[in-house]
């Protein structure tokens, strides 16, 4: 009981410092990385929620994929991770009181809410997954694997050389 | 602390509060993004937390959260792409600089 309590609260600075580095740091490139120690903090917080499938699929979607995808495009633009954006005080204090305040409300309205705690037990299994996906939200199921049809075709055609894109 | 369903939350709020600050922030369209995603997974985590303890049907929250995740696959490929595109346009991916949509 106490180690997982002690691995929580390991998860939760993971977390928040994988967050904090991919905002503060100046270099685009180290803020990739903080990503993906911050996506693999939340990829165990789904063990913790009950659900092995969904922190699997975070590791190789978001890690692998999407993570990825983001270094590759710092890679190819060199210039990219060069750019040192100039400092705007003024900016960044106003941005930083704007989020303290909504992370103010968002802590408030948590605390004082009275959730609806229901029972823990049920069925996480993939089983219940593969039913859910194929019965009652087929209809979502469809609709994203046209998204993602679309957002291949838009990516093929943005990134094709400029006599073929016109 | 880990049995509790405001902590969750708590986290979800901070993660999602620092994103905010980096979309705020941040003048490189590439982080801007990577922010993106920090609120992205803010949102997965409380779907989850609500799943583990409110929801009746456990598997309703996971069938969200790869939803989420499958919408966050296709908005990086766009993104990136739209970004590569700008940065050949004109050399600079600095959102100052992108201010008409004339290419």
């Amino acid at each position: 009981m106490m180690i997982t309590e002690i691995v929580f609260a390991a998860l939760v600075i993971i977390i928040l410092t994988g967050a904090l580095l991919a905002v503060g740091l100046k270099n685009v490139f180290y803020n990739a990385l903080a990503l993906i120690l911050c996506l693999f903090g939340v990829a165990a917080l789904f063990i913790y929620l009950n659900s092995e499938f969904l922190a699997i699929m975070e590791v190789i979607v978001y890690i692998g994929a999407i993570s990825i995808a983001i270094i590759f495009a710092i890679m190819l633009s060199r210039p990219m991770t060069q750019k040192t954006e100039p400092e705007n005080r003024g900016k960044v204090i106003r941005s930083a009181v704007l989020s303290a305040l909504f992370f103010g409300v968002l802590a408030k309205v948590i605390a004082s809410t009275a959730w609806p705690i229901a029972s823990e037990q049920g069925d996480y299994s993939i089983k219940g997954i593969g039913k859910m996906l194929l019965s009652t939200q087929a209809l979502p199921f469809e609709v994203i694997s046209l998204i993602l049809l679309i957002a291949i075709i838009g990516a093929l055609v943005l990134s094709s050389p400029e006599d073929n894109a016109s | 602390m880990s049995q509790s369903l405001t902590s969750y939350l708590f986290i979800s709020a901070a993660l999602f509060s620092i994103g905010l600050f980096g979309v705020l922030t941040r003048r490189n369209l590439v982080a801007m993004l990577i922010s993106l995603e920090l609120i992205l997974n803010s949102v997965s985590i409380s779907f989850m937390a609500f799943n583990r303890f409110v929801f009746a049907d456990k598997s309703l929250g996971q069938v969200f959260v790869i939803f989420i995740i499958a919408l966050a696959a296709a908005e990086v490929s766009i993104a990136l792409s739209l970004i590569l595109w700008l940065h050949r346009k004109k050399g600079s991916i600095d959102i100052e600089k992108a201010k008409d949509l004339r290419g």
